[in-house]
């Protein structure tokens, strides 16, 4: 009896994401971005070119066109762009990062990437409207560092707690509609990751959640992993970050199955 | 500074008895661990610890020699360690009786990575069917459970062996986690290498960065400012508590204590918040690097003490609750009992040495960094062995964490310097790093030649102790396995490498 009243105690801790913005989600650092504050072109070339001759431990930055862009999907926020450039790039917020396509991670994003991603993301709702609000996700570790698996149960703590927005973790892939992935995909991983896979009944969404499941981050090249889960399985929707945290991996499962507004990287 | 006091070469035949003889002088076996060398040729380098230092030998195996008198029939404890490397090197130990692959099961006559050798492989075929998975006996099968498991979990293989409910055996299956993390290492300069120690063990990261710093450091011969060995204090005290949070919480959850598991929880993430304040990451990356810290910490140390004193406080309150709520104390009671002379014999580390008995604590018998002078008292032990022992041993490590990480901040207030941390020079040479990790010693054997690293071999505590799991389950049933292995609190990343 006395856990009743312990558990009544603090009153309600749980976030009002994804209805109201989170303060401590908009506050985290869970990209990267690029500054642009107005700089004339000639200018913005320059600098592209500056930061371009960074060595980023990933190789997430690259230039292209005059400017420097940075792979989220290959970033594993260590922070070092941030330090040795400040006046190229900073940190962002953890709201929002998902995408639904891998060259969305790539920001800035061009224009024609845009009308694509469009499409991708009507494809991808129409497959999931029969989930509707009722959506129970399998996590698989395939090669993960052990924090991801952490963030991802952390989404069962009272803070987040999915289950308000109908949000489950299940054991079956037979019950499951969304398939959690975490880690870079280790080959004895390959088998089980497929299986679970297969086990699942349409309509179902992959997400690879985090760094190391997008691209392999720093583990890739490795002959004991591939290059992210996207060989074993086909990704809808990747999250960056290393690890993801709670709220870019519910923004992640939000977006897959179609429960969101916008999917845009900011 | 240094963690090793004596280190001696002798020839590969004389390696198993002259480590055999440490071991019977008192010491305790801590690591066998190899290098490959372009040409051919290996490096094994045996580690025990012994009163206060660690002895290391070493012994040499030229180009196509592939067979050494192994270690494992004098001293049990090396017998992962020598399966690890006849996985990775296809080296064999001869002697061994159960060779079967623990980390990376290879297709015979397959090429092995030979971390260390720039020849070594890149390419590997699999093959799991060497794997034994039955068993004869009367009413005897087997149960595998993993690597895809019930829950969000890392994976792991678990094949139970039982005539029904009682667990008569246990088998672990490391391998599908293997992410062939040693040869990456030697592909990275020390920089890149600091953020790879830091994904070696996800949830560790904090003792990971310190150890691969510290064996830097010694090979530098650099002593890190006053300032940042306070500030590693104080992440990886946080640390040691996050985790030992996270055994209770998977303790209550697994009783089915609701409240229990939704308020600790809740702790943990206001904890990893609090840690994210204080460095910009909820897991403490990107503070502890060679020669010091990154920076000051973000947040002001008065702010920062007065969080660290509200979640002690709540947290201590809790677990108060908890440790008086009698239907989750039954569970634990008796359960997975570690006897005291089989932690012993294997040199059980961390918070499972302690539960049975072994009190070695790397901050007490080899202190480093601060520790040296802000006093860390011997942890607690206790003798029972069983799972309740490992939650009560858990629960006195977050009292004396706090103590410490609180200690730590005090100081900063106190007076923090403005230097955080001092220029690395190109090293060479080779170190053995030792730091208490929250499951354990965590050794980092680093050789590194001209600034380039030659080998970087991460020995989480949890691999040494996942070999001692099996020996937990005494009449013990499926309904305990839960609490057993949420009291060993292993990370199979750390173990898989």
């Amino acid at each position: 009896m006395a856990w009743v009243w312990r558990g009544l105690r603090d009153g309600i801790v749980t976030t009002r994401y994804p209805r109201r913005p989170d303060d401590y989600g908009e506050g985290f650092h869970g990209t990267i971005v690029v500054v642009d504050h107005g700089i004339a072109h000639g200018d913005a070339s320059h600098r592209a070119a500056a930061s371009a001759a960074f060595r980023c431990p990933t190789g997430a930055i690259a230039e292209s066109g005059g400017e420097v862009r940075v792979d989220r999907g290959r970033c594993i926020l260590c922070g070092r762009c941030v330090a040795a450039r400040p006046d190229v790039f900073a940190f962002s917020s953890s709201l929002e990062a998902a995408a639904v396509a891998r060259t969305a991670l790539v920001v800035p994003q061009t224009e024609e990437d845009d009308g694509a991603l469009v499409a991708v993301r009507e494809a991808l709702q129409r497959r999931v409207r029969a989930l509707r609000r009722s959506i129970h996700v399998r996590h698989v570790d395939a090669g993960s560092d052990g924090s991801e698996e952490w963030e991802v149960a952390a989404l069962t703590n009272p803070i987040y707690d999915v289950q308000r927005l109908g949000i489950f973790f299940t054991a079956s892939p037979r019950h499951a509609d969304v398939l959690l992935v975490t880690g870079a995909g280790t080959l004895a991983m390959a088998e089980p990751l497929r299986a679970t896979f297969e086990a699942m009944p349409d309509p179902k969404v992959v997400i690879a959640a985090g760094t190391d499941a997008t691209s392999g981050g720093l583990l890739a090249p490795s002959y004991a992993t591939s290059a992210g889960v996207d060989s074993v399985v086909p990704v809808d929707v990747w999250v960056p970050g290393s690890p993801p945290s709670p709220f870019s991996l519910l923004h992640g499962i939000l977006l897959g199955v179609g429960l969101l507004g916008s999917s845009r990287p900011r | 500074m240094s963690a090793v006091a004596t280190s001696a070469r002798v020839a590969a035949g004389e390696l198993a008895e002259t480590v055999a003889d440490e071991v019977r002088a008192g010491g305790r076996f801590a690591g066998l661990f190899a290098t490959g060398r372009a040409g051919g040729s290996t490096t094994l380098r045996a580690v025990v610890a012994r009163a206060g230092s660690l002895v290391l030998t070493e012994a040499e195996l030229g180009p196509g020699e592939s067979r050494y008198p192994a270690l494992t029939p004098l001293v049990p404890a090396a017998s992962w360690y020598e399966r690890e490397i006849h996985d990775l090197f296809g080296i064999e130990p001869s002697g061994h009786r159960r060779l079967d692959p623990l980390v990376l099961p290879l297709r015979a006559g397959c090429h092995r990575p030979r971390p260390g050798d720039p020849a070594g492989t890149d390419r590997i075929e699999l093959d799991v069917a060497p794997l034994p998975a039955h068993v004869r006996g009367e009413g005897v099968f087997t149960i595998p459970y993993g690597p895809v498991r019930s829950g969000v979990f890392e994976s792991v293989e678990y094949l139970v062996e039982t005539r029904g409910e009682e667990i008569s055996h246990l088998r672990t299956r490391v391998y599908h986690k293997h992410r062939g993390l040693d040869r990456r290492f030697s592909e990275l300069g020390v920089d890149d290498a600091l953020l790879l120690a830091e994904r070696v063990e996800g949830t560790a990261a904090v003792a990971h960065a310190l150890a691969f710093s510290q064996a830097i450091e010694e090979l530098a011969g650099i002593e890190p400012p006053r300032s940042a060995q306070l500030l590693r204090v104080l992440h990886a005290e946080l640390e040691r508590v996050a985790v030992h949070l996270d055994s209770v919480i998977r303790h209550a959850e697994g009783a089915g204590q609701a409240v229990a598991y939704a308020r600790m929880s809740r702790h943990r993430e206001e904890l990893l918040r609090l840690r994210a304040r204080l460095c910009g990451h909820r897991f403490g990356r990107g503070v502890v690097v060679p020669g010091g810290v990154t920076g000051p910490a973000r947040a002001e140390p008065e702010q920062a003490l007065a969080h660290v004193n509200a979640l002690e406080a709540a947290i201590a309150e809790d677990a108060r609750a908890l440790m008086a709520t009698p239907s989750f104390l039954d569970r634990l009671r008796g359960t997975g009992v570690l006897p005291r002379d089989v932690a012993a014999a294997h040199g059980a580390l961390g918070p499972v040495g302690r539960a049975s008995g072994q009190g070695e604590d790397v901050r007490v018998q080899r202190p480093y960094g601060a520790y040296r002078h802000l006093g860390c008292e011997p942890a607690a032990t206790d003798a029972e062995g069983d799972a309740l022992a490992r939650q009560h041993v858990r629960l006195a490590e977050i009292r004396q964490a706090f103590h410490l990480a609180r200690q730590a901040l005090e100081e900063l207030v106190d007076g923090a310097s403005s230097t955080w941390r001092v220029a690395v020079p190109p090293v060479s040479g080779v170190a053995v790093a030792s730091v208490e990790a929250p499951q354990g010693e965590l050794l980092y054997l680093v050789e590194a030649e001209g600034g380039r690293l030659a080998r970087v071999k991460p020995r989480s505590a949890s691999f040494h102790n996942l070999a001692l799991l099996p020996r937990a389950f005494g009449g013990d049933i499926f309904t305990d396995f839960v609490f057993i292995e949420a009291s060993f609190g292993l990370s199979i990343a750390g173990v898989a490498g």
